[in-house]
């Protein structure tokens, strides 16, 4: 899933200070998993800009909503009375939310409320962490089903460097080296000399790296 | 002879090597360089120029290879991936071997979070072991990584860095072999303080026949401090200083620590000059260059072929 975090009340604030009414718009899928944008969030985030205004004697209105997802035009259909009402819009969702508002309400104003941080999951209770970078081109065949394009701090297709200890990063003592990972897998699996081959350079036009990206499906179009 | 490298010369004629490392500056001082390459002269068989090491800004390899070798010092150029391309990495290579460079050091390169410049981009397009390759078949190939043909190509010995200390310990030496595969001439490693482990790990190479296929220099320090020990034997990841280095560093005092450090490395010197099938030794004194002549004559490794 996609994997956001709120942005500091400060820059939010800053966001909207020019505004006296707005509207919260929250999604209901991944953020509202990893508890950045959901529904609760909404709430939470309302009050608090609230209570901020109230302070500095500038009150604000605030309208609340949160579809089930913010990045489908059936879904953010929804919210056009709502939107149309305020001065602006505040998006709980992640960048694509954002966008999806921007493109279906053109006149609107639309700011960002969390960080679009990552493709990953929940490793247990209040911890995410990143799988996948989305590179449009999956080695995870090859790697003992571990990503070292994002699992690598260096993206490393023929790891693991020289800076591999204790089974640690040598970038960040927290994270795992995802190419211990790697052998310690292909060694349970008695695959250890698929490590042997050199994979060769990565093609990463599959990836940003080749513009912005579209899939157009011919079969499916109406 | 691949390249016709002074370094690649003293090999191939089974001399010990001995090669040294130069820090290039964070400015544009030529006197620095010079002076610290002057400083090499007639002690090393190649000089290293680091690129951008711990990734800090610095002077060019490139450039400071370059002024090197007009004044008659052999320069060994890093090239690392953190913030070139493909593109990028085969132009530099290009005018790096029209300007006399000979020796070339793949690597991948430190992360830029360890640098002066923590927010920047990294690029990894390629790892160390895709960079040999690269290397290896604009050389052997004529031929570009996209496939075209190089009219006129590049002759470079290649090296790579190999640590014996890192983990997991028993695929090193598998993943020198990927070097090897990969096309090296030869490898210069992580430094050893552990000889202990440096003679397993070389066991390891001997085992799969490495040594015979490629030139491996041992990598040696010399200390300065107990405390410099110290932090390199726990902060610093794939370092590995056995308790009884820092031991003699810490009994020998403040005032005779850079002393002692020096004996430490000669001893280390001596020691893994007698493991069959290492080929030379790289000394790495960074901000400390003018140390190396002392160890060279001390180890007895006068006068250079």
């Amino acid at each position: 899933m996609i994997v956001g975090e709120r942005k500091p009340m400060q820059e939010i604030l800053d966001m909207i200070a020019d505004h006296k009414k707005i509207f919260i718009a929250g999604c209901g899928t991944c953020v509202a998993v990893c508890m950045a944008g959901g529904d609760k969030e909404v709430s939470i985030l309302s009050s608090a800009i609230k209570m901020a205004r109230n302070k500095e004697n500038k009150p604000i209105e605030i309208l609340e909503q949160t579809p089930l997802r913010q990045c489908e035009w059936e879904f953010v259909d929804e919210l056009k009375d709502k939107i149309e009402a305020c001065e602006a819009v505040l998006s709980m969702a992640c960048g694509i939310g954002v966008q999806t508002l921007v493109e279906r309400f053109p006149k609107v104003i639309v700011y960002p409320a969390v960080n679009t941080t990552f493709l990953g999951l929940p490793e247990e209770q209040g911890v995410w962490s990143e799988r996948c970078g989305a590179c449009g081109n999956c080695v995870l065949d090859k790697t003992g089903g571990i990503c070292p394009i994002v699992r690598c701090s260096k993206s490393l297709l023929n790891g693991p460097c020289g800076g591999s200890q204790d089974g640690k990063c040598e970038v960040d003592p927290e994270v795992d080296c995802a190419w211990q990972l790697i052998y310690d897998r292909l060694k349970t699996l008695g695959k250890l000399d698929d490590l042997t081959e050199i994979l060769p350079p990565k093609d990463w036009s599959t990836g940003r790296d080749g513009g912005p990206r579209k899939i157009v499906r011919e079969d499916m179009k109406l | 002879m691949k390249s016709g490298s002074n370094l690649e010369k003293i090999l191939c004629a089974g001399h010990f090597a001995v090669t040294a490392e130069l820090g290039p500056p964070k400015s544009v001082s030529a006197e620095v360089v010079y002076k610290k390459a002057e400083t090499l002269k007639g002690y090393a068989d190649a000089v290293n120029i680091t690129d951008c090491q711990t990734a800090i800004v610095r002077m060019s390899s490139i450039a400071a290879g370059s002024m090197l070798a007009s004044r008659g010092i052999e320069p060994i150029i890093q090239m690392t991936c953190r913030d070139r391309n493909r593109i990028a990495i085969q132009s530099d290579l290009l005018g790096a071997s029209a300007l006399g460079v000979k020796n070339l050091l793949c690597l991948t390169g430190d992360h830029q979070k360890f640098g002066n410049h923590p927010q920047s981009k990294n690029v990894f397009d390629l790892d160390s072991i895709q960079l040999i390759k690269m290397v290896k078949d604009m050389r052997d190939e004529k031929k570009f990584q996209c496939g075209e043909e190089i009219k006129v190509e590049p002759h470079f010995f290649i090296g790579a860095a190999e640590n014996p200390f890192s983990e997991p310990f028993e695929f090193r030496v598998l993943r020198l072999a990927k070097k090897v595969k990969a096309g090296i001439d030869f490898v210069q490693t992580q430094v050893v303080y552990n000889v202990e482990k440096f003679s397993k790990w070389m066991e390891m190479v001997r085992e799969l026949g490495l040594h015979e296929k490629v030139f491996i220099l041992a990598g040696v320090a010399p200390l300065k401090s107990a405390g410099m020990a110290k932090y390199m034997k726990n902060n610093v990841p794939g370092m590995d200083v056995p308790d009884k280095i820092v031991e003699r560093m810490t009994v020998a005092g403040k005032e005779k620590a850079k002393e002692e450090g020096v004996n430490i490395c000669i001893d280390i010197i001596d020691q893994v000059k007698e493991i069959k099938g290492v080929a030379g030794v790289h000394i790495m004194a960074i901000e400390w260059e003018e140390i190396v002549p002392e160890i060279v004559e001390k180890a007895g490794l006068l006068p250079r072929p």
